[in-house]
Order: structure tokens, then C-alpha cells, then sequence
């Protein structure tokens, strides 16, 4: 039983960084913005979270470097995408390659050779097999709150107009710039408190490339869960259930090739863009670069 | 020509993110120099590394021209590089020439498959092909992870890596003393193939429309999703090559991070390169150059080999960005 609680816990704390940054790609999507850098953003707030765990002794202060860092990660990409109106998709793999190398670097200029043992202060768990953290909590309130914000707020049917018919938000007498760059903020903010998540509250240590395409799997959920938090976040946990599948074959020793579970998750959310189909596709102007008139 | 602007560029670039990292600068540029010009090792080791960069570099031209733009070089090599270890697993009694060009047609052959996969889930489903050839490029590590530790492991062996191919099988050392091999040619002339196969061409032509203006091709009778499914199966064939080449001409054998990640790298290479076959050589061969030097800075000078992805993602954003400046001056000055 303790087990079976185990693994419970375990999917719980892997579906929580992909739900967390579920919710502000949803936003930034919404809003016209396709961030490719998300994985980036995810893998230096990691590492930001890190070694400011490290050095602080402050796990917490460690989540919010990761949270810095996403926004500036991304948010950096804002003049090239929105002003200049560059490829969206390939300056996000400049922003991939980048993030890659410069914490590969840092680390073991850092750590050296033998960072990987290094472990940092975590933050606290509690119900006892389960394991749970209180950031797992802030998933489903972000949840809720991105919805709300998109949905339910003024400044959110603006964000969407931006992301859906762009001059129709101009003629109405928003910024449409503005109004992407608070998507793209939303979705460096929350790409870097899963960063952090996953350094700080989920290993307790670092590895080069340690995200592992988790930012593409984010970007796939939201697609699957046609841009709303709720569906994106559901989407997540299918994957990060896939993702836990592992824990479950080492706790009971299955005999079975455990490279096919951890491919899993990345089949799971191929087939989920495959089950999304041609259906409603996304936001209008997505990935669109738009030339504002004033 | 423009060459020497964009050669003080590169090289500032590396200088400047040498001092970003605290790192001496004119100790570790003569340390970069060392290891990839430095003596004839450090340049057939250059040539050597260059050979995939270009081969990836060159599929990932096709597949931006015909507007495929993707980022499943990485799989797909090492899909490549797997068909050909599964076909000398399943042949080994053929042996010498006949042997190697049946592992390279193998590794081009499972390639432009699995690039095949994203091309008709793209045409047919409509699934956005950067996600999926990068949820593809998770699949064929973890596959290559199963294969050296499963099925192909070499017999007797507790690392997992498989059987070395028989020398006779491999391409020939041009230098017994560095690992220099008559594979180097095959880039260049692929080089060729492609620069003639898209500006020469009818079906070259085609597929550069199609990947500008798709409307514009759908509106002249080109089948669009035909041109773009070929367009990422020859990008896949490439990629493919390219870790057939790597497994002939250098290690013999499959293993765990087979690839140091030459499938990203192309990316890279296909942008300096200008979306050029010709230019693909060129900025193969530095990126070949820095590759290969960034192993003597990590010996000697404390570095990360991890630092060419930084150097690689600032010369991507550079690029795009003044790419898009001058197009945005162009147009002011139009107007």
C-alpha cells in the first residue's frame, strides 16, 4: 500500500512542473505567442534555482531565482518576436541551444566533474507516503487563476482577441505588443517556477539537460488541451502519469525493457497531437509576427 | 564577398562569450585554435567532425526550403545509425564493401522513415512538426538505450555497446594514426547533389515555392503535401547518412550518446550556412573546427564541452536577428 501511495505521490510531483507551466504557454499561446524556448527557460531556471538553493540554503528563494529567470529567459525573447517580428520558432531553438550550453558550462565550471552529487536544501513534504510539497499545491490554484485571468477578465478577452484577430485588439484601443509580452512574462514566470520545481523541490540536485524535453511535452499539452488551462493541465497529468509508469515497475521489479517506459511519455503525447487532429485549431494568429499601426 | 564581416562576427562572438563565462579569453580562443587547427590531427580531427554537421546541415536546407523547418535531426541520425548496427547484427556474414553500402542505405533508409513519421502526421493530421520531431527524437534515445543494452549488446560485453564492424567493412584510414576516412567525400559531394537538385531543378524549384508561399504552389497545380512530406524525408535520408558515416567511418559501433548532439547542431549550421548547400560546407567546417576544439578546452583550459551549444544559440539569435533588422530597414526605407 505504502507502495501504491509512493507511485501516487511520485505521478502527483512529476504532473506538477508540467501543469505549472501548462497554464502560462496557455496564456501565451492565447495571446499569439508560441514560446519554443520554453524548454530553455525550464532547463536555466533550473539551474538558477539550483545554485540559489545552494548558496542560500533557501529552497524557496531557490523558486523564486527560477521564477526571475524564466521571465527574463523568455521575456529576453520579446524584442526579437515582437518587435522585430522574427521567427518565433527559430529564435526559440537559438534560446534552447543557448540555455543548454550555458548551464552545461556554469555547472561544471561550478561543480565540476562530480556536480551531479551535489544535493541543495528542498522544500518541506508532508502526508507522510504521499509526499507532497506545497508548491504541488500551487498547481491547481495557477490552474484556476489563468483561467479566471482568460476568461473571466476584461484584460483577458483582450489577450485573446491579440491572439485571434490582432487588429480587432488594436482597433479596440489595446497594445497588441503589450498584451503578448504579459502573455510571454506569464509563460517565463511559470516556465521558471517548474524549473525550479524540478531542481529544487523534485531531485534536490542538477544534470546537464536534466528537463529533458519536458518543455516540449508542456507546449504538446497545451495544444491537446485546445488552450484551456483545464484541458492542458489534464493533458499534462496523462503524461506525467506516463512519466510515473517507471517507479511503478521498479517498485514491483515488472520484467519488462524500462527504456520503453521511459519513452512513453513522449509516445503518449504524440499520440496526443494525433488525437487532437485537425479538430479546432489553435489561436488564429499563433506564431504570427503582427506590425503594430499607431 | 561578405565572407570576412562574418568571420570577425563569429569570431567575436566566441570571444565574447569566452569572457561571459570569466574564461581567459586569448588562453582558451589558443586552445579552441589547438585543438581544431592547431597540428594535422587537430585538422583531420576538424574534417572528421565536420562530416555529420554538414550531412545534418544539408537535410536540415532541404527541409527549411521546402518550408519544414524541424528539430528531429537527432532521432533521425540516430535512427540511421541504429538500421545500420540492426543490419550488421542481421548480416555479419557478408562482409568488406558489400557490407558497408548495405549499413549506409540501411541508415539513410531509417532516417527518412522516421522523419516520414512527422512529414504524414503533419500532411494528414495536421500535427504541429517541431513538437513532434522532437517527441520523436526522445523516442529513438531511449530506443538506442534498449538496443546496445538489450538485443545488440555485444556478446560477452558488460559496457553497453555493440559489436564493432569488421575493418573491412569500415571506410579505409587515410592516416593510420588519426581516423581520417574516405567518407569525408561523401559531404561535399552530397553538397553538390543538393545545391544542383534545388536551383537547377524543376522539382528543386518546386520545392522552394512550396516552402515561400504554399498557397501560391497549391494555386500552380504543385501538390504541396507531397513536396513537403519529401521535403522532411530527404531531411530524414541526410540525417540518417550522417550517423552512417559517423558509425562506418569513426566508432564501428552503436552505444549510448552515439550522437553529441549533431541533429540540434545542424540547425545551427543550416542558418550560418545561409540555407545554402555551398554555405552548409563552410559553416560545417567551423562548426567542425569549434566541436572538435572545444574537447582540447575542456582538457586543458576547464571548460565545459557543453559551451558550443552557447556559442551555436547566439550565432541562431544573431543571425535571425539581423537577418530580420536589415529586412525591417529594407522596408522603412520603401516606404
Amino acid at each position: 500500500m505504502s507502495e501504491l501511495l509512493g507511485v501516487i505521490g511520485a505521478m502527483l510531483s512529476l504532473g506538477t512542473p508540467l501543469v505549472i507551466a501548462a497554464t502560462g504557454e496557455t496564456i501565451s499561446e492565447r495571446a499569439g505567442v508560441l514560446n519554443i524556448g520554453l524548454e530553455g527557460a525550464m532547463l536555466a531556471s533550473a539551474y538558477a534555482g539550483f545554485y540559489t538553493s545552494w548558496q542560500t540554503g533557501s529552497p524557496y528563494l531557490g523558486l523564486l531565482a527560477g521564477c526571475l529567470v524564466g521571465a527574463l529567459v523568455l521575456g529576453g525573447t520579446a524584442p526579437l518576436v515582437l518587435h522585430l517580428g522574427a521567427d518565433q520558432v527559430v529564435v526559440g531553438t537559438g534560446v534552447n541551444l543557448l540555455c543548454l550550453g550555458v548551464t552545461g558550462t556554469l555547472f561544471v565550471m561550478a561543480f565540476g566533474r562530480a556536480g551531479q552529487l551535489v544535493q541543495v536544501p528542498t522544500v518541506g513534504k508532508f502526508a507522510g507516503d504521499l509526499s507532497l510539497n506545497v508548491v504541488m499545491l500551487a498547481a491547481p490554484a495557477l490552474v484556476y487563476l489563468s483561467w479566471r485571468l482568460l476568461f473571466r477578465t476584461d484584460w483577458g478577452r483582450a489577450l485573446r482577441a491579440a491572439g485571434e484577430m490582432p487588429e480587432a485588439a488594436t482597433a479596440a484601443g489595446w497594445s497588441v505588443y503589450r498584451l503578448r509580452l504579459q502573455g510571454i512574462l506569464a509563460s517565463g514566470l511559470t516556465a521558471g517556477l517548474a524549473g525550479a520545481y524540478l531542481s529544487v523541490a523534485q531531485t534536490n540536485s542538477f544534470a546537464e539537460n536534466m528537463t529533458a524535453g519536458r518543455g516540449f511535452v508542456v507546449i504538446a499539452a497545451v495544444t491537446f488541451g485546445r488552450w484551456t488551462p483545464l484541458g492542458a493541465a489534464a493533458a499534462a497529468m496523462l503524461i506525467a502519469f506516463a512519466y510515473g509508469l517507471q517507479f511503478l515497475i521498479k517498485a514491483y521489479s515488472l520484467p519488462l525493457p524500462y527504456q520503453l517506459f521511459d519513452a512513453l511519455p513522449y509516445l503518449i503525447a504524440l499520440g496526443v497531437l494525433v488525437g487532437s487532429g485537425r479538430g479546432k485549431a489553435g489561436p488564429a494568429a499563433l506564431a504570427m509576427p503582427y506590425k503594430e499601426h499607431r | 564577398m561578405r565572407l570576412i564581416p562574418i568571420l570577425l562576427g563569429l569570431l567575436l562572438t566566441l570571444a565574447l562569450t569566452l569572457a561571459a563565462f570569466g574564461l581567459p579569453v586569448l588562453d582558451s580562443l589558443g586552445h579552441l585554435w589547438e585543438g581544431a587547427l592547431g597540428d594535422k590531427f587537430a585538422i583531420h580531427r576538424t574534417l572528421v567532425k565536420a562530416s555529420p554537421l554538414i550531412l545534418a546541415g544539408l537535410g536540415m536546407v532541404v527541409a527549411w526550403r521546402g518550408g519544414m523547418f524541424n528539430i528531429g535531426g537527432e532521432g533521425q541520425l540516430l535512427m540511421g545509425a541504429s538500421a545500420g548496427a540492426i543490419t550488421y547484427h542481421l548480416l555479419s556474414r557478408i562482409q568488406g564493401p558489400a557490407l558497408t553500402v548495405l549499413v549506409l542505405a540501411a541508415c539513410c533508409l531509417a532516417g527518412a522513415l522516421w522523419a516520414c513519421i512527422a512529414a504524414l502526421l503533419y500532411t494528414k493530421r495536421g500535427v504541429n512538426v517541431v513538437i513532434s520531431t522532437i517527441l520523436l527524437n526522445f523516442v529513438a534515445i531511449h530506443m538506442v538505450s534498449y538496443l546496445v543494452r538489450g538485443p545488440l549488446q555485444a556478446v560477452g560485453e558488460t559496457i553497453p555497446q555493440t559489436t564493432p564492424l569488421p575493418a573491412s567493412a569500415m571506410f579505409q584510414r587515410l592516416d593510420p594514426q588519426s581516423s581520417l576516412h574516405t567518407g569525408l567525400f561523401i559531404a561535399p559531394l552530397l553538397a553538390l547533389t543538393v545545391h544542383v537538385w534545388l536551383k537547377l531543378t524543376a522539382s528543386g524549384f518546386q520545392l522552394r515555392l512550396v516552402g515561400q508561399n504554399p498557397s501560391a504552389a497549391q494555386a500552380a497545380r504543385i501538390p504541396v503535401a507531397q513536396t513537403q512530406v519529401l521535403a522532411l524525408t530527404v531531411r530524414g535520408a541526410l540525417c540518417g547518412l550522417a550517423g552512417g558515416v559517423e558509425y562506418v567511418g569513426v566508432s564501428g559501433y552503436l552505444f549510448d550518446g552515439f550522437s553529441p548532439g549533431w541533429g540540434y547542431l545542424s540547425i545551427a549550421v543550416a542558418l550560418l550556412g545561409g540555407l545554402e548547400a555551398w554555405g552548409v560546407v563552410l559553416s560545417g567546417l567551423y562548426f567542425g573546427a569549434l566541436v572538435a576544439g572545444s574537447r582540447n578546452l575542456e582538457a586543458f583550459g576547464g571548460a565545459s564541452s557543453a559551451f558550443v551549444y552557447a556559442v551555436q544559440g547566439i550565432a541562431v539569435i544573431a543571425f535571425v536577428a539581423l537577418q530580420q533588422w536589415a529586412r525591417r530597414k529594407v522596408e522603412r526605407t520603401a516606404s
